[in-house]
């Protein structure tokens, strides 16, 4: 069940809308209809639904409309057409005081420059939406208070904005919005005005606290590392429209289009990908049903010089190299027992890459990728030199 | 030959429109101009008649702490109040400059009363704002002795009709600095009241006006200055105060008393200057 659903969203600015939403119903591009009316297209029919609990990520480069998206959910910015449902409320049909209803105890924003009223102190910002709603003073100061611990800025209540850090003053954001507990935060490239360190800082620390608030998120980005930090999904934007909604593994796999793939070309792959991104299938033998003659024949099948083997329950038991099975045939030995190796190279398949790389390095036998001991796939070299280069195909 | 075209339209009688526009103001709104000239003539009296009970030098202590305070405890301005203070009473001005003050005082209060709102107004509505914009250009640009005539014609002389000609003069600068400190107020703060579910009163109350407050207490200060310098006009209507001692030195082309009486004024302003923006800054 949605909590955010989003159908058809559009958002014309300048003064023929009507007429550019019948050409843009006929299909015609935003420079067509620029020329033809006078009026942009800032969002362009988008559609999705947010689940509760979920981060979802709207990324996209600057002047994608990502955020004219996030204004027209709260309404800050009057849809065109569309509709917006948050709970199963319609809101581009409410009227102001409805609105105010919903702004107030659903939706909590947090912008990119703060947006902290700086004539206030910490904890009168923290306080703001609950004084909004006529909260009583004493209720409001200790769940403003509440929030601020949350964020964890306890001791600065009485100070002014400008006596903080960005990275704290966003804080006292995040905790100005959490303080009325709305439902959904929608937050607006919330850590791009923070220096690199202190963003990565906060990312970490948002994702800690999602793991107890379980809030629905959406946040705005156009920073790609982020988006993957912190999406459980990711909706790529451009000129409008949305061009790609997926797990931010699919954004990285399957690149819907030349855009994304663009987009996506620049993250370090050895950061983001693990050994299940890159393993293949792995050849086994069963130690406790299968002899030497078994182990060669499958050899000689996919072309390999070693074999990997498992007992029934798919543990990994070592491996035997094709010489070694040979003369084992030769001497009539029927089992595997004598000659498998234990020394093999084994790594959990949420392993980095870039940690793979070094493992690999020097190792003549394959990587075995393992879920709890037990084995789920190979990494062969050539698979990680190729997905360094960006050559990825999804084998898992 | 040329000339012929300029003379196509005969004179246009501008003058006599204002006029009857100004007569029939004064005769459809008499029974609301009467009263006013009436009762607040006689408030105003009250006011000033009460401040003259109080002793001088209680007064100059009072001014002195209030500078002290206001200002941050430096100590200059209390000095130059009490000096000055002084000085007016020594030059047996006191009476005047009780009336002086009354006077921009009430012209003040009265100007911020009414110009807050309608820069306000003008920040809210583009409407507004492109109505009243010309209409304080008019007023700030037409001498300020031509308000005295209409004045006159609703209040006949004295007090109220001063009060009416300053109100005029000086309430245009609350009115625009009211507008821009509105305008100016971060357009991301703007949201971030509107994303928490604001009214527009709370917005107005809660965000703009604390964000626009240093602003429109600068055209406040400019505003009380221009009543100030609207009171020596003021006295060729019959408003009591250092302003009639000037006029009437002016036209007795007595130096020495007009020198006296424009040094008082001066005093007095540097005072009130100083105060409003001191007011103004102490927040920083």
């Amino acid at each position: 069940m949605p909590i955010i659903e989003v159908k058809d969203l559009t958002k014309v600015f300048g003064k023929n809308t009507k007429q550019a939403l019948a050409l843009l119903d006929a299909g015609h591009s935003k420079e067509a209809i620029l020329k033809e009316t006078g009026s942009t297209v800032g969002v362009n029919k988008v559609s999705f639904s947010v689940e509760a609990g979920e981060i979802f990520v709207i990324m996209g480069l600057s002047g994608s409309g990502k955020s004219t998206l996030i204004r027209l959910i709260n309404r800050l910015i009057e849809p065109t057409s569309g509709e917006i449902f948050v709970d199963d409320q319609e809101l581009s049909g409410l009227d102001r005081s409805n609105l105010r209803k919903v702004r107030r105890e659903k939706l909590g924003m947090v912008f990119q420059k703060f947006a902290l009223f700086p004539h206030r102190t910490i904890l009168e910002n923290a306080e703001f939406g609950l004084e909004i709603q006529g909260v009583a003073k004493e209720e409001r100061m200790k769940r403003a208070t509440e929030a601020l611990q949350l964020v964890g800025l306890g001791g600065y209540l009485e100070q002014k904005p400008g006596q903080l850090s960005g990275g704290m003053q966003q804080r006292v954001g995040l905790a100005r919005a959490l303080a009325n507990d709305p439902e959904v935060l929608l937050m607006d490239e919330a850590f791009s005005a923070l220096d690199p360190l202190i963003r990565k800082g906060m990312q970490d620390e948002l994702i800690e606290l999602q793991d107890t608030m379980k809030k629905t998120i959406i946040f705005i980005t156009h920073d790609l590392d982020e988006a993957l930090r912190l999406g459980d999904r990711i909706a790529l934007m451009k000129d409008g429209s949305i061009v790609q909604i997926g797990s931010p593994e699919e954004i990285l796999m399957n690149p819907a289009n030349d855009y994304v793939e663009r987009f996506v070309e620049d993250v370090d792959r050895s950061k983001i990908l693990t050994a299940e991104n890159i393993m293949k299938q792995a050849e086994t033998v069963n130690i406790e049903k299968h002899g030497p003659r078994v182990a060669l024949e499958r050899m000689k099948q996919a072309g390999i010089s070693s074999i990997l083997v498992v007992d029934n329950k798919r543990m990994l038991k070592g491996y035997v190299t094709a010489d070694e099975a040979l003369a084992a045939r030769n001497s009539e030995i029927g089992d595997l027992h004598s000659i498998v190796k234990a020394d093999i190279k084994q790594v959990e398949k949420d392993t980095p890459m870039n940690e793979i790389f070094t493992i690999l390095h020097d190792s003549q036998v394959p990587l075995a990728v393992v879920e709890k001991d037990k084995l789920v796939g190979i990494i062969v070299r050539g698979a990680v030199i190729a997905a360094l280069a960006g050559e990825v195909t999804d084998n898992a | 030959m040329l000339d012929k075209i300029l003379d196509i339209v005969p004179e246009l009688p501008v003058a006599e429109w204002a006029n009857r526009f100004t007569e029939w103001l004064t005769d459809t709104f008499a029974f609301l101009f009467n009263p006013i000239k009436v009762y607040f003539g006689d408030f105003m009296e009250f006011i000033s008649d009460n401040l003259l009970l109080i002793p001088p030098l209680i007064i100059i202590i009072i001014v002195a702490l209030a500078a002290f305070f206001i200002g941050r405890k430096r100590i200059g301005l209390p000095i130059f109040s009490i000096i000055g203070l002084w000085f007016i009473y020594n030059q047996g001005l006191w009476d005047d400059l009780i009336s002086t003050f009354t006077l921009v005082l009430l012209a003040s209060i009265l100007s911020i009363v009414i110009g807050v709102p309608v820069g306000i107004l003008m920040a809210k509505s583009r409407i507004a704002s492109v109505i009243i914009t010309p209409i304080l250009d008019l007023m700030q640009t037409m001498p300020a002795f031509v308000y005295l005539i209409p004045a006159v014609a609703f209040f006949s002389i004295g007090m109220v009709p001063g009060i009416f000609a300053s109100l005029i003069f000086a309430t245009p600068p609350t009115v625009r600095f009211t507008n821009l400190g509105i305008r100016e107020v971060s357009g991301e703060l703007v949201e971030a009241a509107d994303a928490f579910g604001t009214t527009g009163a709370q917005k107005l109350f809660k965000v703009e006006l604390p964000m626009a407050k240093s602003t429109i207490m600068a055209g406040i200060n400019q505003t009380v200055m221009l009543a100030l310098s609207m009171v020596v006009i003021a006295s060729m209507i019959g408003a009591p105060g250092l302003g009639r001692k000037v006029l009437s030195a002016l036209q007795r082309a007595e130096v020495g008393s007009g020198f006296v009486a424009g040094l008082g004024i001066v005093i007095l302003a540097i005072i009130i200057d100083r105060m409003t923006q001191s007011i103004n800054q102490k927040k920083k």
